[in-house]
């Protein structure tokens, strides 16, 4: 068991504890703070793999941008501090045994496929250099140009779409409520 | 002796690694215990040099405002921050009824450990630096917000109405200003072709990123100081509008902490601008002597430090509305056209082989006066807005009066 | 490969740790007197009135929906501006025409007056 295996199990083991809070808690705000902690342990599995670029990306967008927007949309609602919901239906043990199913089966299939027992390949250039790889690569012509320019599209798409459904909500609202 | 005057923590380094081996530990052993001791060592200094830190801020803004400051405890007062440290220590830790007590006493935590954490990728001399990854850029972004998180729970769990909008506020300020600095942060890294900040520093050999890109470091600079929430921008805990915002609830060090953070995020914003465009550890015989090249580091990041500090002590404190109008509607556009400016003039810089400096001092010319032509059509456009208000008043109170 | 993140993480550890040991300090030092009048909630010296909850306006929520967009723009961007020095020029108008098209989403926020704070 070197340090890198141990290290592993108990990020995920951390990992896999804060999802499962977050889908059991009653309070909106506590199910936010441990998706916060998820994506921190998640961050922190990338680092392990080797992928500092993908770690500091998944902290940047994921934590400091996508859950503070959760969490602001979580006050926007009328009391979320306060709720107090059933957080499982009556039947939950039925949904909990089809899942153990699903993990099962799915461990039988990935443990059979071939690339299962290999050894993860040394990295053949150097972080930088994967980088600037990475750079050319997203506006070479023959590469991923389209990607690239369609994926600020739909950012702007995005951008407008949320504008047009929400604002008329927010500024009616402001209306009612002066302040 | 000759070694360890050219490059003393090359030495030390060197010197506590075989001391370490020669007690029969396992080299990666000795160096993660070397690390530890670097990771502690760092983190102790940044704590005790925010005593002088909040020393030299009072000095100054007392002295800008034609008074002397402390000067009674201590020589020229600088023990001053000591004693209140002390009364801070022996205060009671109220923690308000109803508070939620995780997220209550983990936020000074993280407010303090975001701030500690930026230090890691500095480097303040040619061979000191924390950890030399090569994302030390959107590292500084990730971590930094993490501040604003830290804010964001401190508000939300005591159980206050005023902590909570203060909060909100303060994490709306932070996070419409964090989109500036963002794309101000991508201009070093295009001019130096990496990300990592030991390289950037490298590449800014002849000249320093802030004759290349001023409008860039002047953006960077601006959003850096109203991330932190320092004045002209300090609303967000000016005592006499929401009452001191989202740390009413906390007391004795719990508040110092937030405290301590705040001004050691103002002086890394410092470190962080003169790393990045002033040219960090460069200067004369930097390579060949380290300990010069920390010493230029600490006296570049004192002067900007000292721009701080006058900025607080110059300028009255700007409204939220005018603060979001300001960062939205100047700043960030701003910033897009100093970030497109800046990469067409490089390249035309490099593939026609004109001189570098000369064509981006052209292109940020032209954008100053784009930017001065389009502020003077907007003051053109309010006055004549007010003009017609005026029109309209004076003929509404003649109908009337007649 | 791992070694500067070894120190990243030993250092934000060291940041916790060491405010953590100071609060403990304080913690030790304190006088410990609680009554239900110290730690009722402040409200500029008189006592709470109403829920202790307030309900956000709609800003809050367009600057952060305009953050997310403009950081995920700037995590594209990321790796342009590292490929910098060995991209032709059509490369870097290629770059420009994506942060045009984000731009122009700011600028139909700006005309919808989504970014009043008022």
């Amino acid at each position: 068991m070197t340090i890198l295996q141990i290290a592993f199990l108990l990020i995920a083991f951390v990992t896999l504890v804060s999802a499962l809070m977050v889908v059991t808690s009653p309070s909106m705000v506590h199910a936010a703070l441990w998706l916060i902690l998820t994506l921190a342990g998640i961050a922190v599995l990338f680092v392990l793999l080797n992928a500092s670029f993908l770690a500091v990306v998944q902290v940047a967008v994921y934590i400091d941008a996508i859950a503070i927007m959760i969490i602001i949309v979580v006050m926007l609602t009328n009391n979320p501090l306060r709720s107090q919901m059933r957080t499982v239906t009556r039947t939950w043990w039925g949904a909990a045994i089809g899942a153990l199913i699903l993990l099962a089966g799915l461990l039988v299939m990935i443990t059979q496929t071939p690339a299962f027992e290999l050894q993860a390949p040394a990295l053949a250039m150097e972080q930088e250099q994967y980088l600037k790889t990475l750079g050319s690569a997203l506006v070479d012509v023959n590469q991923f140009i389209l990607p690239f320019e369609i994926a600020s599209v739909l950012l702007l798409a995005a951008l407008i779409g949320s504008i047009t459904v929400a604002w008329p909500f927010l500024a009616g609202r402001k209306e009612e409520q002066d302040r | 002796m000759q070694s360890f005057l050219s490059d003393p923590f090359l030495f030390i380094a060197n010197w506590l690694e075989s001391v370490l081996l020669g007690w029969g530990l396992q080299p990666s052993l000795a160096t993660f215990l070397l690390q530890l001791l670097g990771a502690l060592a760092l983190g102790t200094s940044l704590l005790l040099l925010t005593f002088l830190l909040i020393w030299a801020e009072r000095k100054i803004v007392a002295r800008i405002q034609d008074r002397l400051g402390p000067n009674r405890v201590g020589p020229f007062g600088i023990f001053q921050t000591v004693a209140d440290l002390l009364k801070l220590v022996t205060k009671e830790l109220i923690t308000p009824q109803g508070a939620d007590l995780i997220p209550y006493n983990l936020a000074p935590l993280l407010a303090v450990m975001s701030v500690v954490g930026l230090w890691a990728v500095i480097p303040m001399a040619p061979t000191l630096l924390g950890a030399d990854i090569s994302v030390g850029v959107l590292y500084i972004i990730s971590i930094g917000a993490i501040g604003t998180l830290g804010i964001m729970l401190a508000g939300m769990s005591s159980n206050n109405k005023y902590a909570l909008l203060g909060a909100f506020r303060t994490v709306a300020v932070m996070v419409s200003y964090a989109v500036p600095m963002v794309l101000a942060l991508l201009v070093p890294v295009l001019l130096s072709g990496s990300m990592g900040m030991q390289a950037i520093v490298n590449a800014q050999t002849p000249v320093a990123f802030i004759f290349l890109a001023p409008i860039a470091a002047a953006i960077f600079f601006v959003s850096s100081v109203a991330e932190v929430g320092r004045a002209p921008f300090d609303l967000l805990e000016a005592e006499s509008e929401i009452v001191a915002g989202f740390h009413i609830e906390y007391s004795g060090l719990k508040f110092g902490m937030f405290f301590v953070a705040e001004f050691l995020h103002a002086f890394t914003i410092s470190a962080l601008t003169a790393t990045l465009f002033l040219g960090g550890w460069q200067g004369p015989w930097a390579e060949q002597y380290t300990f010069l090249g920390l010493l230029y580091f600490i006296i570049k990041t004192s002067l900007v430090y000292f721009v701080v500090i006058w900025l607080r002590g110059s300028f009255p404190r700007i409204r939220i509305d005018q603060m979001n109008a300001l960062n939205w509607k100047f700043i960030t556009p701003l910033g897009l056209a100093s970030l497109i400016f800046t990469a067409i003039a490089e390249k035309l810089a490099v593939d026609f082989g004109l001189p570098r400096l000369l064509i981006h001092l052209g292109a940020n010319a032209i954008l100053v006066a784009l930017t001065a032509l389009a502020l003077g059509a907007y003051a053109r456009h309010q006055r004549t807005q007010a003009a017609v208000r005026q029109e309209r008043v004076r003929r509404k109170s003649t109908a009337e009066a007649a | 490969m791992l070694e500067p993140w070894i120190f990243i993480a030993l250092l934000l550890g060291a940041g916790m740790l060491l405010p953590g040991v100071a609060i403990a300090a304080n913690w030790v030092l304190s006088p410990k007197k609680p009554n239900s009048l110290k730690n009722t909630i402040y409200e500029c010296g008189i006592e709470t009135v109403g829920e202790t909850y307030v309900q956000l306006k709609g800003a809050y929520y367009i600057y952060a929906l305009i953050f997310v967009v403009f950081d995920i723009e700037a995590v594209f961007l990321f790796p342009w501006a590292v490929a910098y020095d060995q991209l032709q020029l059509y490369m870097v108008l290629e770059g420009v025409l994506f942060i045009l098209i984000l731009a122009a989403g700011l600028i139909y926020a700006w005309r919808k007056g989504v970014l009043e704070w008022v």
